[in-house]
């Protein structure tokens, strides 16, 4: 089987674009990953990873389907017994999807992106029986090592990910990884684009779906529902209206649930955000020549994103948001934060001073991914964007 | 031949000397503070005080100042200026305090603290890198953070010799010898070998006595209160790590605890259940949460928390002087590793603890501050039972917000908790084949 002979979601097909992208939300809000089950009946095998950035690279070279991890809107039945108190929802959503045989993986890597994520794949590992993996992404990105560590780790996970595909990840399969990925990130940035110059053409929530159906399917497949529907977002007909232009800053991690989504979407134009920023970590093409591994390397730590989970001198995180707000002419920021997320909880105070000190308005919020009423925040969101309209 | 006054002399001397140096390191942070000097700000796990001392810098480890204000009880007061400067209750009380006493300008209970000269952190906590971010944005001043790969896999450790080990110890000895170069710019000294080599022997005497100390914890009855005894013996292996006093203070220390091992001295209660401690302390009531397993004569004989808060250096790990930096790295590598594996695989430790110890419970203590070593208790605990079925108590607190600690609840637990382990040993007088 080879990842562009098999379709896991099919129902956008030969359909409109607002049909389509119900679809895509659809597929996103279900706890039921069906792509993914989808795969696997086709005889595939899939590895799961945590957020927040992964090099799906060489899950996909090596022919398997790189699942991303990212908590699930559905009860931690099986596994809230495995953790305490004072912990983020993802954790127990994530674990309960692999106790509850919700998604089923080969293999599982984690990454020590907080506190309580680095627990993690020792938690999987006590409670399953496939490889339990933790990939050290460097936390001191500015040593003159860091690059040859990175590629030798990533080489690390080459072997282990060979061992369970039970095929050879070659040089020339990476290769044409990364090329699939480069375009896929090409095409998610074209999408952001769309959202930064003309947001009243794609819903936040559209855009969400669209972007994260990137974790559950195949990237040639998720390529090929970019390639059709950003074209047609671009000629729909739809007037500007009066709204203010804001970016989520927060989701790096856990999500917001879709409907905290769909809500700011209805009262204000999200045109930037780092909703699954590990997607888009990487912000320009992978070089094709060299060595894969390494060029991998050097875009992770040279050319990529921020996010509170990684210290780098050269990207100061605040000094990041307030170039991602200016870069895209927003009028105000929404800082929110996981609950019992220690990263997003601290950044949101350095943020928050930042912005006093620029002087751009700001809401400050705090989310679960299981959250269901909205009545509250919606109040205090309209509150926040009239202040600012009639100001 | 010991005479009484030996023996009283030597009885407890740990923790008087301890408690002394510990003052006398609070005087110097004091000074170093009030003359303006240069202090490098550092973690208990992986303080990299071996290159540190070699340039003379004095040492200010956030986190023990911390505890020290819930324990002096004036916690609250540190924990509500930072809320109210911003700060989530859900994030690290440790954090916190120290916000507390930056925003009040170093001003703490034991000592005025000196802001940082420098910071040098690991990986091994994620909060220490987002805490150092604090200072980083505060003052401006430089922030290094050596980072150290941990364990892949339960059971996938590497060693010497192994390429993904070495690849691991290259980039960590590339990251020791930036630090070396960032403090010469910060200190305006050249580095010193020979000084270096001076500072790793007293290190590796310090190591060599602190797993000593551990092991003559075996004995039956205890030497030692893993964690009240330990925590004073914890806090000069932190701050004095790599200096003579520091040296000397140990080789004393295993001195006193020999002599308590060979005349079968024990902890000052009659020692009836011998414990494990898994977690943090509960700092806001340490005496009392102590108190709370003495008087059912329990006694802590072990801990994690002697073995992360150590930075590893239970594992003993001496370095050689014949090739110091290469084997500094290695030496860090391997310690910090082994501190995060006791708290993300502490079950594979505590194993060979209930077994080595003969202990006759676990007590987990998780903590809403700290989430690194709190998350994976719980499933831990679900393991360990299923596999040793050594009885134990899960009980959640915290290590520095009173909020969050209800002495009359935990008391409940632990009372009943030796009533189930009390029957348990009548019935295995009544029963051999029920331990």
């Amino acid at each position: 089987m080879t990842l562009t002979a098999t379709r896991v979601f099919t129902e956008w097909h030969d359909k409109s674009l607002d049909d389509a992208l119900g679809e895509c939300r659809d597929m996103i809000e279900s706890p039921d990953f069906e792509t993914v089950k989808r795969w696997r009946d086709e005889g595939g095998k899939v590895a799961g990873h945590f957020q927040v950035y992964f090099p799906e690279e060489i899950i996909h070279a090596a022919g398997m389907l790189p699942f991303k991890v990212r908590g699930a809107p559905m009860e931690p039945n099986l596994a809230d017994s495995h953790f305490g108190s004072y912990l983020c929802s993802i954790l127990k959503t994530s674990l309960e999807m692999a106790l509850s045989d919700q998604v089923r993986m080969e293999m599982f890597v984690s990454h020590p992106i907080c506190d309580a994520a680095r627990n993690l794949a020792a938690i999987w590992g006590r409670n399953t029986d496939y490889p339990c993996q933790i990939l050290y992404l460097p936390q001191n990105p500015n040593s003159s090592g860091s690059a040859d560590y990175l590629e030798h780790e990533y080489d690390r996970i080459r072997r282990v990910t060979e061992e369970v595909a039970g095929v050879e990840i070659t040089d020339e399969a990476l290769r044409e990884s990364i090329v699939v990925f480069n375009e896929n990130r090409k095409l998610i940035r074209e999408l952001y684009a769309i959202k930064a110059s003309t947001p009243w053409l794609v819903a936040a929530e559209d855009a969400y779906a669209m972007v994260a159906l990137a974790g559950m399917i195949p990237r040639e497949e998720h390529n090929e529902l970019l390639t059709t529907l950003i074209p047609l977002i671009k000629e729909r007909d739809l007037k500007r209206e009066d709204r203010i232009r804001v970016v989520f800053e927060g989701g790096f991690c856990e999500q917001p649930p879709f409907d905290l989504i769909r809500m700011l979407g209805r009262t204000c134009y999200v045109v930037d955000d780092d909703f699954m920023i590990g997607l888009r970590y990487i912000t320009s093409d992978v070089p094709t020549e060299g060595l894969p591994l390494r060029q991998l390397a050097e875009s992770y730590l040279d050319r990529s994103s921020y996010s509170p989970v990684q210290h780098d001198l050269r990207k100061p995180k605040e000094d990041m948001l307030i170039e991602r707000i200016r870069g895209a002419r927003a009028d105000a920021a929404i800082i929110a934060a996981a609950k019992m997320c220690e990263p997003g909880l601290e950044e949101q105070v350095t943020y928050t001073h930042a912005l006093d000190d620029e002087g751009i308005a700001y809401f400050v919020s705090e989310f679960e991914e299981n959250m269901s009423s909205f009545d509250q925040l919606e109040l205090q969101v309209e509150t926040f964007v009239e202040n600012l309209l009639f100001q | 031949m010991t005479t009484l006054e030996d023996t009283q002399e030597l009885l407890g001397r740990g923790n008087r000397e301890g408690a002394a140096l510990f003052k006398e390191w609070f005087a110097e942070l004091d000074e170093t503070a009030k003359t303006g000097g240069l202090a490098a700000y550092v973690f208990v796990m992986g303080s990299i005080n071996e290159i540190l001392k070699t340039f003379d810098l004095p040492v200010v480890f956030p986190e023990i100042n911390s505890l020290q204000t819930a324990v002096r009880r004036v916690a609250h007061e540190y924990l509500e200026e930072a809320e109210d400067y911003g700060y989530s209750p859900d994030i690290c009380g440790y954090v916190k305090a120290d916000i507390g006493t930056q925003l009040r300008g170093g001003e703490h209970p034991m000592a005025q603290i000196p802001k940082p000269g420098i910071t040098v952190l690991t990986n091994a906590c994620n909060t220490y890198i987002k805490w150092a971010e604090i200072w980083e944005r505060m003052y401006r001043t430089p922030m290094f953070t050596i980072d150290i790969p941990g364990t892949r896999q339960a059971g996938g450790q590497t060693w010497r010799g192994n390429p993904d080990f070495e690849a691991d110890r290259r980039y960590v000895e590339v990251q020791l010898r930036e630090l070396i170069t960032l403090c010469e710019d910060v200190t305006g000294k050249d580095f010193d070998i020979d000084k270096f080599r001076e500072v790793l022997t007293y290190a590796n005497t310090m190591s060599r006595s602190w797993k000593r100390i551990l092991e003559l914890n075996q004995a039956r009855p205890s030497l030692f209160n893993a964690l009240t005894d330990g925590t004073i013996y914890l806090g000069v292996a932190n701050g004095l790590r790599g200096t003579e006093e520091g040296a000397r203070y140990f080789e004393r220390l295993v001195e006193e605890m020999e002599y308590k091992a060979a005349n079968g001295i024990g902890q000052t209660i009659d020692e009836k259940y011998r414990l494990l401690f898994v977690g943090v302390p509960c700092y806001p009531i340490f005496r009392r949460f102590n108190e709370l397993f003495t008087d059912w004569g329990g006694t802590f004989v072990n801990s994690t928390y002697l073995w992360f808060a150590s930075g590893g250096t239970n594992r003993g790990f001496e370095y050689d002087l014949g090739d110091p930096l290469a084997s500094l790295a290695e030496g860090i590598l391997i310690s910090v590793r082994d501190a995060m594996d006791s708290m993300f695989h502490q079950n594979v430790a505590l194993a060979d603890m209930a077994q080595n110890f003969d202990v006759d419970g676990i007590i987990y203590h998780p903590i809403k501050s700290c989430r690194t070593v709190s998350t994976g208790l719980a499933d831990s605990r679900k393991h360990m039972t299923e596999e040793l079925g050594i009885p134990s108590l899960f009980m959640e607190s915290d290590m520095m917000d009173r909020r969050v600690v209800s002495e009359a609840q935990m008391k409940n637990r632990v009372d009943a908790f030796f009533e189930g382990l009390a029957t348990r040993r009548q019935q295995a007088l009544a029963d051999p084949k029920v331990r």
